[in-house]
């Protein structure tokens, strides 16, 4: 299902820590408009549960979240409010 | 394999509906501890949060345009810095620089930003900091030696701030 999601901005953090994906990907959705969605590649265990997160906070939509056990891959819908 | 981390539905119900606030104080001068504010900060502008930063007595080393560079950890009384070593060989000569060295290496190889690159970042995003005036005072420490964009104030000031705060941490 995920993998027919289209995305309007793809962000690779593969390698990165926190805070940078998160951070990285907090610019990347305010460059883009309501409704456009950015996919996020991260390799940080802890995005499993901070790109949620940053979703829930920003008041954007997590369309779908996948776990590749090396790398995970996040699909989120920028808000209005955003 | 591919699996779906959690439902979706459960993630998004809470759509903030004000824009929160975090308000941080940063007491400590040394490079491990020069990170945790810059980053909480950090994260909590990209969740489209407000966030402050009070420097406070050595928090302001942080802040200050020289000393900011040249921030360091101990060996001598930390028993889990970046390099182990009784207390009696902590204090000789090198052996903070040494441990300094090795947690910038640390950094470094992590891919994680120094300091000062935190520092752009947060203010990049509209992270307030404040100097504490006292500090300043105690310390003989002058505005035009903090980095720019510094507010110097009082704890009255910070507390106006943090009244408002949905988190505050003292770090």
């Amino acid at each position: 299902m995920s993998a027919t999601i289209t995305h309007d901005e793809l962000l690779d953090t593969s390698g990165l820590l926190c805070p940078l994906p998160v951070y990285q990907a907090g610019l990347a959705l305010g460059r883009l408009e309501p409704g456009q969605v950015l996919q996020i590649i991260t390799t940080d265990p802890g995005s499993l549960e901070d790109i949620p997160a940053l979703a829930r906070q920003r008041g954007d939509e997590l369309l779908s979240a996948t776990d590749h056990g090396t790398s995970q891959r996040f699909w989120i819908k920028k808000g209005a409010a955003a | 394999m591919t699996t779906l981390v959690a439902p979706v539905t459960d993630l998004n119900g809470l759509a903030p509906t004000k824009t929160k606030r975090i308000a941080l104080v940063a007491a400590k001068g040394t490079l491990d501890q020069a990170y945790p504010p810059l980053i909480l900060a950090t994260t909590a502008a990209s969740l489209g949060w407000e966030a402050g930063i009070y420097f406070t007595f050595y928090g302001l080393d942080v802040i200050h345009r020289k000393r900011s560079r040249r921030l360091k950890v101990a060996s001598l009384a930390n028993p889990a810095g970046p390099i182990q070593l009784p207390n009696v060989l902590g204090a000789i000569p090198g052996a903070t620089a040494a441990a300094t060295f090795v947690m910038n290496k640390w950094m470094k190889d992590a891919r994680m930003p120094p300091v000062a690159e935190f520092i752009a970042m947060a203010q990049g995003l509209g992270v307030q900091f404040f100097a504490c005036s006292t500090s300043m005072g105690v310390m003989g420490v002058k505005q035009e030696d903090l980095i720019d964009g510094c507010l110097v104030a009082g704890a009255a000031a910070f507390l106006d701030y943090a009244s408002t705060a949905e988190v505050q941490l003292f770090v």
